[in-house]
């Protein structure tokens, strides 16, 4: 049983944690792409920016969680949202909305937002530093150990209090999501954009005003998961690095411009990574008995490294490219 | 004042015109029908209307005041509906929130234009919480033009209705279209089906090289056997 609690620890509970951060990431890729019809690579990069302005927040008011008895950071995380919005709608305006204009390939889009993305990361690096820092600026991060009330159970199940807070708002953030799309006004008219764009302009739709909703959501969205992440390790200004390639091949696991695809795909590029790198052998060590010798002698019977890790989204990006590029849900392809 | 009022219309993609001075006028209770071989400017005719090409030379009148040139959704705005040929429904949004865009900017409307809608095409509402892609043409058809109306037109545009459909379909597709425009909406529409279309127009135009051939009712076309021989196939 304790073995059990070890998988619980080490699989459930971590791949929900990295699945929920690329669910959360990958549908702002999938939503900008159904909307504006580009992959934007500076995703990432908007995800580390609200983090860093959650830093910068903590930081100026590290006594303003302790009113609310949450960590600092969850106070400040919903004005961190607005900025990290206000970011993205500008980034808009002035950089791919003239690129629209002009009527450019897709592509153009795409090395256009790759520029954003050094721009973001040279930017934050400016007033960050280059080091890691934690968002736990004046608080302490408590940790919870749940004890299993079953006999000979000795491990407690651990989730750390930004793990708690991170399941809580990603099912927070999905159903809002699922709530906008499916029955407000504006979050139909974007499956309609993202339908048929010029039948959504033959209706009245204003697709200007959809552009820039699209890009507050994604804003907002990934502020969240940008700064979940960095309260579960630590604030880097490369985190976009460890990122861009699971939320993008989550994205496309899902189906591109499918948003529940893209959560879906989310939970499978995550949890696939942490089983890639669980080691098994903990698994084997109640069956010892009858098990060959050979097997047990390795001390480690994991996939892949932990320092592989992120071949492991790489592998199922170009799995699924090859064999299913609609992805999951049948979404476009890229 | 005619409804619609196009006078001497130039247009075209790019420089290249396709119309060459296209005249039009119709009615509030007019059912307009553009009939013509193929390359004739029919559509592209219809898109001038509704902005989505440029006109470089002419004026188009609603209710008197030029809309030419405007863009479509200022169009909506002021009255105008149009269904489009084809890609003419969301695929991927139910029935229900099809006709829903089509309210987009008067969302006070929904629930009386729905009811209307769905009296004009009772099939809508059983299939209203289905996918529209999942729909069989003549029923996609049936989403298009309510989505059109949920909006409360004065005129409505329609681009070959009847394209593709059984004749069973072409016949109600086209009843439709008279008791829309017997509820109040002006109807101009472009049709293949010139016979069946003209039988049920007010006014008849026939469009050759971007230019008008014949105009006048469509009781006088469908007589005229010039028109019979040239256009509609003796």
């Amino acid at each position: 049983m304790n073995e059990l609690v070890f998988f619980i620890n080490n699989v459930l509970v971590s791949g929900s944690v990295s699945g929920s951060i690329y669910a959360i990431g990958a549908v702002g890729v999938t939503l900008v792409f159904s909307i504006m019809r580009f992959a934007h690579f500076a995703h990432a990069d908007m995800m580390t920016f609200g983090a860093f302005m959650v830093l910068l927040l903590t930081s100026v008011f590290p006594g303003a969680g302790a009113a609310f008895g949450v960590p600092t950071a969850l106070v400040m995380l919903p004005l961190a949202m607005a900025l990290t919005a206000l970011l993205a709608v500008g980034i808009d305006r002035a950089f791919y909305k003239p690129l629209r204009a002009h009527g450019v390939k897709p592509i153009v889009l795409v090395i256009g937002s790759l520029g954003v993305t050094l721009m973001l990361q040279g930017l934050i690096r400016l007033f960050s530093g280059t080091g890691g820092q934690s968002l736990y600026v004046d608080d302490r991060k408590e940790i919870f150990r749940l004890a299993l009330p079953i006999e000979g159970v000795r491990v407690p199940v651990v989730i750390t209090e930004p793990q708690f807070y991170l399941f809580v708002l990603t099912i927070v953030a999905v159903v809002a999501l699922h709530l906008f799309l499916s029955r407000s006004r504006l979050g139909k008219a974007m499956r309609a954009m993202s339908d048929n764009p010029d039948l959504a302009q033959a209706s009245g739709i204003n697709t200007n005003t959809i552009v820039a909703v699209t890009w507050v959501i994604v804003g907002g969205l990934a502020a969240i998961a940008g700064t979940l992440l960095s309260l579960d390790v630590t604030f880097k200004p490369d985190l976009s690095f460890f990122l861009l390639l699971p939320i993008f091949a989550a994205a496309i696991v899902g189906g591109v411009g499918r948003p529940y695809g893209a959560i879906a795909g989310g939970f499978v590029v995550g949890f696939a990574e942490t089983l890639a790198v669980f080691n098994w052998s903990v698994m084997l060590r109640p069956f010892r008995d009858s098990l060959p010798e050979w097997l047990l002698q390795s001390g480690n019977l994991a996939f892949v490294g932990t320092e592989y890790k992120i071949v492991v989204p790489f592998f199922i990006l170009v799995a699924i490219l090859i064999w299913r590029p609609t992805g999951i849900f049948k979404g476009k392809v890229i | 004042m005619p409804l619609l009022d196009a006078r001497d219309v130039h247009g075209g993609y790019g420089g290249m015109n396709i119309l060459n001075g296209v005249n039009m006028t119709i009615e509030a209770d007019d059912i307009g029908v553009i009939v013509g071989p193929n390359g004739a400017g029919k559509s592209t005719m219809l898109k001038a209307v509704f902005g989505l090409l440029f006109v470089n030379q002419g004026q188009i009148l609603l209710r008197g005041e030029p809309i030419h040139n405007l863009p479509p959704n200022q169009l909506v705005e002021r009255g105008m509906g149009f269904v489009p040929q084809e890609n003419n429904v969301f695929p991927s949004l139910t029935v229900k929130e099809n006709l829903e865009m089509g309210a987009y900017l008067k969302p006070g409307n929904v629930k009386r234009m729905l009811d209307k809608v769905y009296g004009f095409f009772p099939p809508l509402f059983e299939k209203r919480h289905q996918p529209a892609g999942e729909l069989s043409g003549g029923q996609r058809q049936m989403v298009a033009m309510g989505r059109a109306l949920m909006a409360e037109p004065d005129v409505l545009l329609l681009d070959e209705p009847t394209a593709g459909l059984s004749p069973l379909y072409m016949n109600e597709i086209l009843e439709r279209v008279k008791e829309i425009n017997a509820a109040g909406v002006g109807i101009l529409m472009v049709e293949q089906n010139a016979k069946q279309a003209l039988a049920i127009a007010d006014k008849g135009f026939v469009l050759a090289a971007g230019q008008n051939r014949f105009t006048d009712t469509g009781a006088a076309l469908l007589a005229d056997p010039e028109v019979a021989k040239s256009f509609l196939g003796g």
